[in-house]
């Protein structure tokens, strides 16, 4: 008794006391409360997810006909592989992972470049270009929609369209004033007498940043990875405008087609398929996403 | 590299003076001190957020401006109209109703996503054992992609009697319910879904705040005796509220550009009662295969924004006095 409650007057915020735990009525009152939110977690936190991974695998008669019972008549494993050969699913995963792989490119070099310039090498101009990304932030994306599918279609100078290019997904992914001010932020607090201890020692600004600043960045450099990635894997409208090539296309934008081109039980193997990586990432990765380092730090500032 | 070897001499040569570039570069001011002093490599570095944020974010943005004041359908040449494009788009018979969709969108998502990531994020940050599983839990939704979530719904939407939800009311003897396919259950079925895809991502930033939450607040409260229940009321809320009254705003602006739900649910149906206003846009824009109108699009998401800024600046300058902490 005594070890537990030294433990929770360690880890826990203590609006419930050590001593307000030993009232009965606190223990069965609140603890069972948490235990009713534990399974109302499960069942619509995990639900779901289980019935997409069980339905990926089952006959499209049964889900169609019991949509709750466990394989009434055996699974049918068909379904992943009709997915990836015969629906393309496999193409368009791999049209996703190149993307991904583009976007996330694209949004590191400009974050790490733009924030090294802005926080450790500081030209007279850096306030009026913060000042510039930051009105960005408070611009809705819906405002660039039009314009910007316009100037892929049409670009401005070039006379060659961008559409069903990926360039056209991966260029305007950088623009991330979001990523910029993260990683600016981060480079803000690195210290300074180190800096300046390489310049005396000679380094310019290229090693100043690639063995200095760099090798120092690794964590926010992997909340900005993983954030990039899932983005690109969620998004939707974008490339959905300026990829119309079907063979070109990632999942997000295919899987509406597919459902209304295949039977229901391939269309649930492909529909788990796309949520595969995403959650192995947010399993991987947890602690980036629930520490709410993404989020909840920009909140705070 | 060219361009560094004249920098990494300049820092050598003046070593034994100590000067920064910084100093160096206030003496007199060249263009051949400039780049010796680091302003291009400075500017070399700048240069792929300057071009990717020029293109993509600064030029779109000018040019939606432009575009509410022209008709453009990227066949013939830009024509110059006026407000022409904002005339149409008011008198527009959808637009009501684009506008009522979109704020009973915002409104059912605050009554149903608003206070239970909180009582959730509470109950949560007072678990002695296992709280990591609560979290992830929490979350998962959050990370499946959008399209996923959408589309799987709307196979658990299914009104047939043997349709997934169907079927589990069912066995408390509710329903069949029609949910996508009526106009009165269509919109709260998007903001069901909507609730469960994104309150993961509330629930984690309110655990955030309670851990700042002063643990002496609690201590003192406890000894003069206060209950839960006080302490909930007196200490924790008051403690959140800078947090509640942002991520209410953030809620507002998220909803009022609701598209993906609308689009890949219903596409605005059954007879309009989910039509968006970012629905709508698309539609001016994208929706007619003829060719769009995008100089309605644009008018339409300007005004859209500047009404979610001038709504943002007086919700702030209303709930300042009370969120000054």
């Amino acid at each position: 008794m005594r070890r537990r409650a030294r433990r929770h007057d360690v880890t826990g915020h203590a609006l419930i006391s050590a001593t307000d735990w030993r009232r009965p009525s606190i223990r069965w009152g609140v603890g069972g409360a948490q235990a009713v939110l534990l399974v109302g977690l499960v069942v619509i936190g995990l639900g779901p997810l289980v019935w997409l991974a069980k339905s990926a695998i089952t006959p499209t008669v049964d889900t169609i006909t019991h949509p709750i019972s466990l394989f009434p008549h055996g699974a049918a494993w068909s379904n992943l592989r009709d997915a990836w050969t015969r629906v393309n699913v496999g193409r368009y995963f791999w049209n996703t992972v190149v993307l991904a792989i583009g976007s996330w490119v694209s949004q590191i070099v400009v974050a790490t470049t733009a924030g090294f310039a802005l926080s450790v090498l500081r030209p007279k101009y850096a306030k009026l270009i913060n000042a510039l990304l930051l009105t960005t932030l408070f611009i809705p994306a819906v405002v660039l929609l039009v314009p910007l599918y316009i100037e892929i279609v049409r670009p401005p100078l070039i006379h060659h369209t961008f559409i069903d290019s990926y360039w056209a997904i991966w260029l305007p992914a950088g623009a991330s004033a979001f990523n910029v001010v993260l990683v600016k932020r981060f480079f803000d607090n690195l210290p300074r007498e180190i800096f300046e201890a390489a310049r005396m020692d000679g380094a310019g600004p290229v090693r100043l940043f690639a063995s200095v600043v760099l090798p120092m960045s690794k964590p926010i450099l992997g909340v900005v990875s993983v954030f990039a990635v899932l983005a690109s894997w969620k998004d939707f409208l974008w490339p959905l405008l300026v990829l119309t090539d079907p063979n070109r296309q990632p999942l997000s934008v295919r899987l509406p087609t597919i459902q209304s081109q295949t039977e229901l039980g391939v269309f649930l193997a492909a529909l788990f398929i796309a949520s595969l990586v995403p959650i192995a990432g947010f399993f991987v990765f947890q602690r980036s996403f629930l520490r709410g380092t993404g989020l909840g730090g920009a909140l705070k500032g | 590299m060219a361009t560094v070897d004249p920098i990494d001499a300049h820092y050598t040569d003046s070593e034994s003076a100590a000067v920064t570039g910084r100093e160096y570069r206030q003496a007199r001011r060249t263009p051949v001190t400039w780049v010796r002093g680091g302003g291009l490599a400075t500017l070399l570095f700048l240069l792929p957020m300057l071009f990717v944020f020029g293109a993509f974010s600064w030029y779109p943005i000018v040019r939606t401006v432009i575009m509410t004041v022209q008709h453009t359908n990227l066949v013939s040449p830009a024509t110059w109209v006026g407000l022409d494009n904002f005339r149409a788009v008011l008198h527009d018979p959808l637009l009501p109703i684009a506008v009522k969709n979109t704020a009973e969108f915002a409104g059912l998502a605050l009554i149903f996503g608003y206070p239970i990531p909180l009582v959730a994020a509470v109950l949560m940050s007072e678990v002695r054992r296992r709280r990591g599983l609560y979290s992830v839990l929490a979350y998962l939704p959050v990370v499946i992609p959008p399209v996923v979530a959408v589309l799987l719904w709307k196979t658990f939407y299914n009104a047939n009697p043997t349709g997934v939800f169907n079927t589990i009311l069912g066995w408390i003897h509710l329903g069949p319910y029609p949910w996508l396919q009526s106009q009165s259950t269509a919109l709260p079925s998007l903001v069901l879904e909507s609730t469960w895809a994104n309150a993961g991502g509330t629930v984690i930033i309110y655990l955030a705040a309670l851990t700042g939450v002063n643990a002496e607040l609690y201590e003192a409260a406890s000894v003069d005796g206060a209950s839960i229940w006080r302490k909930v009321w007196h200490i924790t809320l008051p403690q959140l509220r800078g947090v509640l009254l942002l991520t209410m705003i953030l809620q507002i602006i998220g909803t009022a550009q609701v598209f993906l739900e609308p689009y890949l649910f219903t596409s605005g149906g059954p007879a309009n009662a989910t039509l968006t206003v970012l629905l709508l846009i698309y539609n001016y824009a994208f929706g007619n295969s003829l060719g769009g109108d995008y100089g309605n699009a644009t008018a339409l998401s300007l005004m859209l924004a500047a009404f979610l800024a001038v709504f943002s600046l007086t919700y702030l300058r209303a709930t300042r006095s009370w969120s000054a902490r």
